[in-house]
């Protein structure tokens, strides 16, 4: 396999959702924590792209944020080629060779920002150009490279749509050249026409420039098109995680059963279909054992009781009781 | 488009033309930092050149009254000064007063909202809490106070010299919580959005990101309020002279002509302080209005 270009080992993240301090002492609540990330673990390697799936809620964004460092873990750890992100975001040097491209277009641009200072902006904050010539040609440059006119740098962002506001975003994440990009939801705020002219230019961008994504999505579709590796997150944890082509293949956990059962399909038309029962459990409290088994229709006493551990399935590894006792079939 | 055309073809100037209200204050406000700004040009006299001064004119009515005269239009005070010369200069200190008194308000007010606001937990509370403690306050107590305490620090000549700039600090520094819990919400909401985050991302100090990235995006609704502060500060300022602790007979305000008149009201003379109260109502009140119409016009729920 090739070179690790980010680890994850264990990454769990608390979140405090007590009331305020007063409120808190006065109805005598204890302090009340929510784990968004638990225990996941990953690696993804150079030039290649995970993706992680799952419903609302289920801990994918934090994950996003955690490998770009916007939050610190609350237990284990994430590595950037090897070092520590804590220590790697420390220097601007390897903070540079990361960035992120955020879910909702119409958020992630500075409104009062011309598009030139936007894409700009990273170049500036790492010092990679000086001379304004140089910074101006640049801009043009990576707007032309994700199909955008270098004139359109003058205007504001509101002067555009949203596949083409997604397009500066992924022009400003080039900009500081970086080699890891963390795409949270990319596509999920624009119409699905536009959708896929993104995926492709993410593609084409990955191939021509070597990058390594993180990918994270609820559209399996979506993800289908674009991963390496899949990891299919259920209340924030990895349920099974393997090459994408084996899951969507073979889907071994009942939850990525259920969730592929649910993709509208051409050969499915006029058939009854299995929908996904029950909500998504609160995180705040969450089921004993494994969190599935509320809404799983293999599950027994031991799923009530003991948290599945991940068992290795030909190059998946899967965290199931009933699969690892061969209840599935 | 350029952006004067854009000005042009804007919904603000539309709005702004559709406005008589709008049209009228923004004339008479104008008028009145006009005549301020340019009163050592346009006055028809210097009132603060004593060889000019007789006391042979004082008392005189307006000219429009049987014995007026019509060198002086609006007639003269007890030391012979023609009033309308008072008034214009009394304006520009007025109006020096309020501006700078906003701005002091509007730097402290600006600061502590961002960051309150983007750095959240104990320095949010910290923060908020002091600024709640002094809106409970009345602006001009706490004016006063100020002003008190640096009469009582400072020795007397010392402190004539510098009266002006300590009652732009004293009205600054009562005004600055309103700013500072506006700035404070937008930036609340403001943190959340993805592209502070993408700041973030790479690495921006946080007083970078709060003033590059933040600021400009909080500083609509803010700009509104001081507006319509500024016609406070400039009561704020007559009040405080009116009352006697604001700006001395020498450097007259608005509010001081006003104090001076008040003691000639009873005995007939009154237009020594009706004009000067007139002018400063006229003054705060087109800023209030025009103030009350930016507000209308900027907000987009509201057209």
């Amino acid at each position: 396999m090739s070179e690790i270009v980010l680890d994850a080992v264990e990454v769990s993240r608390d979140f405090d959702v007590s009331k305020p301090w007063l409120q808190r002492v006065v109805s005598r609540e204890p302090k009340r924590t929510l784990r968004a990330v638990d225990n996941v673990s990953f690696a993804i390697s150079r030039g290649t792209t995970l993706s992680l799936v799952g419903e609302s809620g289920c801990g994918k964004s934090t994950v996003a944020r955690l490998a770009v460092g916007l939050y610190a873990p609350s237990g284990g750890e994430i590595r950037f080629e090897g070092q520590p992100l804590s220590a790697a975001r420390a220097q601007a040097a390897l903070r540079r060779r990361m960035n992120m491209i955020f879910q909702d277009p119409y958020a992630s641009l500075n409104p009062r920002w011309r598009v030139r200072d936007i894409v700009a902006e990273p170049i500036r904050a790492f010092g990679l150009l000086t001379a304004r010539d140089a910074i101006t040609a640049r801009v043009g440059e990576l707007l032309t490279q994700v199909g955008l006119a270098p004139a359109d740098g003058e205007k504001y962002p509101h002067e555009f749509s949203g596949g083409q506001r997604q397009r500066i975003s992924i022009a400003r994440a080039l900009s500081s050249e970086p080699e890891f990009l963390v795409c949270d939801e990319p596509t999920s705020a624009l119409d699905v026409s536009v959708q896929a002219q993104i995926l492709n230019l993410m593609r084409d961008l990955q191939q021509r420039l070597g990058l390594t994504y993180l990918f994270i999505s609820h559209n399996l579709a979506v993800v289908r098109h674009m991963s390496d590796r899949l990891g299919v997150m259920y209340l924030g944890r990895i349920v099974e995680l393997g090459p994408g082509e084996d899951v969507f293949r073979t889907p071994r956990h009942p939850y990525t059963r259920l969730l592929l059962d649910a993709i509208p399909d051409l050969d499915m038309v006029g058939k009854s279909r299995t929908p996904v029962g029950g909500e998504v459990p609160s995180p705040i409290d969450p089921p004993s054992g494994c969190t599935f088994h509320p809404r799983c229709p293999l599950a027994n006493d031991r799923c009530r009781r003991e948290k599945p551990a991940h068992t290795k399935h030909g190059n998946v590894l899967v965290a199931c009781h009933a699969v690892e006792e061969g209840r599935t079939a | 488009m350029n952006a004067v055309a854009r000005f042009i073809d804007s919904d603000f100037l539309y709005s702004f033309r559709r406005s008589p209200v709008a049209i009228i204050s923004a004339l008479v406000a104008l008028v009145c930092v006009f005549g301020a700004i340019l009163s050592p040009w346009i006055a028809p006299h210097d009132p603060f050149d004593l060889a000019s001064l007789s006391l042979m004119d004082s008392f005189k009515p307006p000219a429009f009254m049987a014995d007026g005269e019509n060198a002086y239009l609006l007639g003269t005070d007890d030391q012979g000064r023609d009033l309308l010369s008072g008034i214009m200069y009394g304006t520009r200190i007025s109006l020096f007063v309020g501006v700078l008194a906003i701005g002091f308000a509007l730097a402290v007010g600006i600061t502590v909202g961002l960051v309150a606001g983007y750095m959240g937990g104990t320095v949010d509370a910290v923060l908020m809490r002091i600024a709640d403690v002094q809106l409970t306050f009345p602006a001009i107590l706490i004016a006063l106070l100020v002003d008190g305490v640096v009469r009582a620090v400072l020795p007397r000549e010392f402190h004539e010299k510098i009266e002006i700039y300590v009652l732009v600090f004293a009205i600054g520094i009562a005004r600055w919580p309103q700013f500072a819990r506006t700035v404070r919400g937008s930036t609340l909401v403001e943190r959340g959005r993805e592209y502070v985050m993408a700041a973030q991302v790479i690495g921006l100090s946080r007083a970078r990101i709060m003033i590059s990235h933040i600021l400009p995006n909080v500083l609509g609704p803010v700009l509104v309020i001081a507006t319509l502060n500024l016609g406070l500060a400039i009561l704020d300022e007559a009040t405080l002279s009116f009352l006697g602790v604001g700006l001395p007979p020498t450097q007259p305000s608005l509010g001081t002509l006003i104090r001076i008149g008040n003691d000639f009201l009873f005995s007939g003379e009154w237009w020594v302080t009706i004009f000067p109260g007139i002018a400063l109502a006229l003054m705060v009140l087109s800023i209030n209005l025009l103030g009350d119409w930016l507000r209308d016009a900027l907000n987009p729920r509201l057209r």
